[in-house]
């Protein structure tokens, strides 16, 4: 069991949660991957997830829109919920839920589609837009958003699997971003960029800010430290601590927390 | 505890090693001789392969080449309206093509025939089918005199040819002497011909090999594989991608999985007695069809499409998957809307290695008929018909002579149209092969 005390599921009661969990708990067949994890997400921060690789951050995060329902075997049990309605009920629409909870994954996974059609493709499937003009307009304000209009507007049809890595990623934020989404999940999105496109990457999470609840799992203490306002430390399976990113830089309360970030292991 | 201090004490003195040493040069030599060996070994297998491929080929084509040439013979026709058993005047009247029609072309061709001198019985049974059809173009030949190409008889086809060995006894090369006074008393009047040969493109089977073509088998050939491609292509992308994308995992699963690459193992011919205890004993379809046909060949080749599709959807990278999933597609429009499509050139390939499989197929269609002797192109699905490795078989199997070189000239039609399918399914592999 957790020797330490559980830490607090919510910071501060300036805001309503946008997204709650408690005690989640979550199988792979038998081994269990996430023990009793509370949690809350504000709608107007970043909140960052870290922890050494196999804590469970990213599992715990492909619960929040139901991803983990495609994995063989896997199991999640307690409640999350999404502005107080439980994402797990009989009546929640899975397909809608991953419309309104956005995800950018690790690896930049464009369809091997045009950069317009990569963005059109969710506001198509979701019935967003009437008329080709208002398509446009969705596809030109996502791709506005990710900062990536001015590098695209004049190659809209070329293959979105042509461009560099981190085009590619702020291609699929704006993917994400198309089908105007409240919650925005991002699975380490620069681990697989150099250092400017990483940076390019973390403005553009920076410029997201407030628009979207943005949770991000990183390995990357610095990029923890540099995008988000909460930051959350996730150690075998638990969540260990969960305070202002500021304070847990500086004033962690667990001893597991400032032995990870101040590198004694991970 | 003795022999470790005394392992410690006197540790082993290790030689620096002498990479120049005789033994070391005698092992990199005999390395060098292993990989020289094995090339030539390699070199010597493909040239074997190779050769007895160029073999196979130039066999056929030697024997083949003659059957897309046919020798005619000239004779001037009077269209004579009283040999035809025409009246003049009713080819006036609406009715013209019908009375043209029914007239009595065989009896102007014997007449004809007559200027063969000695030669006269030479031409082919069916020669009087080139003046019905010179007249029916153009009605206004009657009572004028026309040369006309008609064709000959086989042997002297084939002694045109030069097929036969004429310095050997007359007993044992296969054509009388007649046959061959007949044909030199022709060639000397300058009354013969070599052309293209349009009735094996065109004609159905015949008895007569200057007159049987490939035209029927090979429609025949097309109707089947119609049938087996709008049933095997659905149902094995629907299979293949129920079983990868949708099936629970588990025994069920497995045991699916193990039946169709059985199934894709079993010998054909087990499914022409499927074919013909169900489709044409239970189920009352019509025999000799390429509706029974095409159904046959869609379950033999069903396994093959079902594996090569599942081997292309699994090679869709899951993040794909992931990509469409995450912005809120439902799981049958990953499928059908990404996957599918990626996986889409894999599956043709498969198809049609599996089309061409099904192409060469003799086994399954003798059981259900089609080795039937059909002598006029096949009309529809449902009319009896044969295929091409069919009518090779048959021909293969027939006594006369003529048939040698029809057989070898539809083994090279049937080699041209597999060797177009496949390189086809290599070119769309080619040009839409993704690498992730």
């Amino acid at each position: 069991m957790n020797t330490n005390p559980a830490p607090n599921a919510a910071i501060g009661h300036n805001h309503v949660p946008k997204m709650t969990a408690r005690n989640v708990n979550v199988f792979y067949g038998q081994k269990q991957a996430i023990k009793d994890v509370s949690i809350d997400v504000s709608p107007e921060h970043v909140t960052a997830f870290i922890g050494p690789s196999g804590c469970g951050k990213s599992t715990f995060l492909r619960c929040l829109n139901r991803m983990n329902d495609t994995v063989d075997g896997a199991r999640v049990e307690g409640r999350i919920e999404l502005d107080g309605q439980d994402i797990y009920a009989p009546v929640m629409d899975v397909v809608q839920l991953r419309a309104r909870v956005g995800m950018v994954f690790q690896k930049p996974n464009p369809f091997p589609k045009s950069i317009y059609e990569n963005v059109a493709y969710g506001p198509r499937i979701h019935g967003l837009a009437r008329a080709k003009a208002d398509m446009d307009n969705i596809v030109e304000s996502a791709l506005r958003r990710a900062g990536l209009w001015d590098e695209v507007k004049d190659r809209l049809g070329e293959s979105g699997t042509a461009m560099s890595g981190g085009q590619q990623q702020r291609l699929c934020i704006a993917r994400a971003i198309a089908v105007d989404p409240e919650v925005i999940l991002m699975d380490e999105p620069c681990s697989a960029l150099d250092p400017i496109a990483t940076a390019r990457i973390e403005e553009l999470i920076d410029e997201l800010r407030g628009r979207y609840a943005i949770v991000i799992v990183t390995h990357n203490m610095q990029q923890a430290a540099r995008v988000s306002q909460r930051t959350a430390f996730f150690h075998l399976g638990t969540l260990v601590e969960y305070d202002e990113t500021p304070a847990i830089f500086t004033n962690p309360q667990q001893t597991r927390t400032k032995d990870y970030i101040t590198g004694r292991y991970g | 505890m003795a022999t470790i201090a005394a392992s410690a004490a006197a540790p082993l003195e290790r030689q620096p090693t002498d990479w120049a040493s005789p033994e070391m040069q005698g092992r990199i030599a005999a390395r060098y001789r292993a990989e020289r060996n094995f090339r030539r070994l390699g070199a010597g297998a493909l040239m074997v392969a190779a050769g007895f491929l160029a073999f196979l080929l130039f066999t056929i084509v030697r024997d083949g080449w003659t059957g897309f040439l046919r020798t005619e013979a000239r004779v001037e026709v009077m269209f004579d309206a009283a040999t035809l058993g025409v009246d003049s005047a009713a080819l006036r009247g609406p009715g013209a093509q019908a009375v043209l029609a029914r007239a009595d072309y065989v009896a102007l061709m014997d007449k004809a025939a007559l200027q063969l001198g000695p030669a006269s019985d030479m031409l082919s049974d069916a020669a009087w089918l080139a003046l019905r059809d010179r007249l029916v173009a153009d009605p206004t030949l009657i009572g004028r005199t026309e040369t006309l190409w008609v064709p000959v008889r086989s042997s002297i086809d084939l002694l045109a040819k030069g097929k036969y060995d004429l310095d050997a006894p007359a007993d044992s090369r296969g054509v009388t002497d007649r046959e061959v006074s007949d044909w030199r008393w022709l060639d000397s009047q300058g009354r013969l011909r070599t052309v293209f040969n349009q009735a094996f493109i065109g004609n159905a089977d015949s008895t007569e090999p200057e007159l049987a073509g490939i035209g029927g088998a090979a429609l025949g050939s097309l109707f089947t594989l119609f049938v087996t491609i709008a049933i095997a292509f659905p149902l094995g992308v629907f299979s293949a991608a129920w079983l990868e994308e949708f099936a629970p995992r588990g025994r069920l699963a497995d045991i699916i999985e193990l039946s169709i690459n059985n199934l894709a193992a079993v010998p054909s011919i087990i499914f022409g007695l499927l074919g013909l205890a169900f489709f044409l004993n239970y189920a009352g379809l019509p025999r000799s069809s390429p509706l029974v046909g095409g159904i046959t060949l869609a379950l033999m080749i069903m396994p093959v499409i079902v594996i090569a599709a599942r081997v292309a959807i699994q090679a869709v990278p899951p993040s794909i998957r992931d990509a469409a999933l995450g912005i809120g597609a439902s799981p049958i429009q990953v499928v059908f809307q990404h996957v599918v499509p990626l996986a889409l050139p894999g599956i043709m390939t498969g198809t049609i290695i599996g089309i061409s499989r099904a192409l060469g197929e003799t086994a399954p269609l003798l059981l259900i008929g089609m080795r039937a002797f059909v002598t006029d192109t096949p009309q529809g699905l449902t009319a009896p018909a044969t295929v091409l490795p069919m009518q090779v078989f048959l021909w293969s199997d027939d006594v006369q002579r003529g048939f040698v070189e029809k057989t070898s000239a539809a083994i090279m039609v049937l080699l041209f149209i597999l060797i177009l399918m496949n390189s086809v399914a290599i070119y769309l592999r080619n040009r839409f092969e993704r690498r992730w």
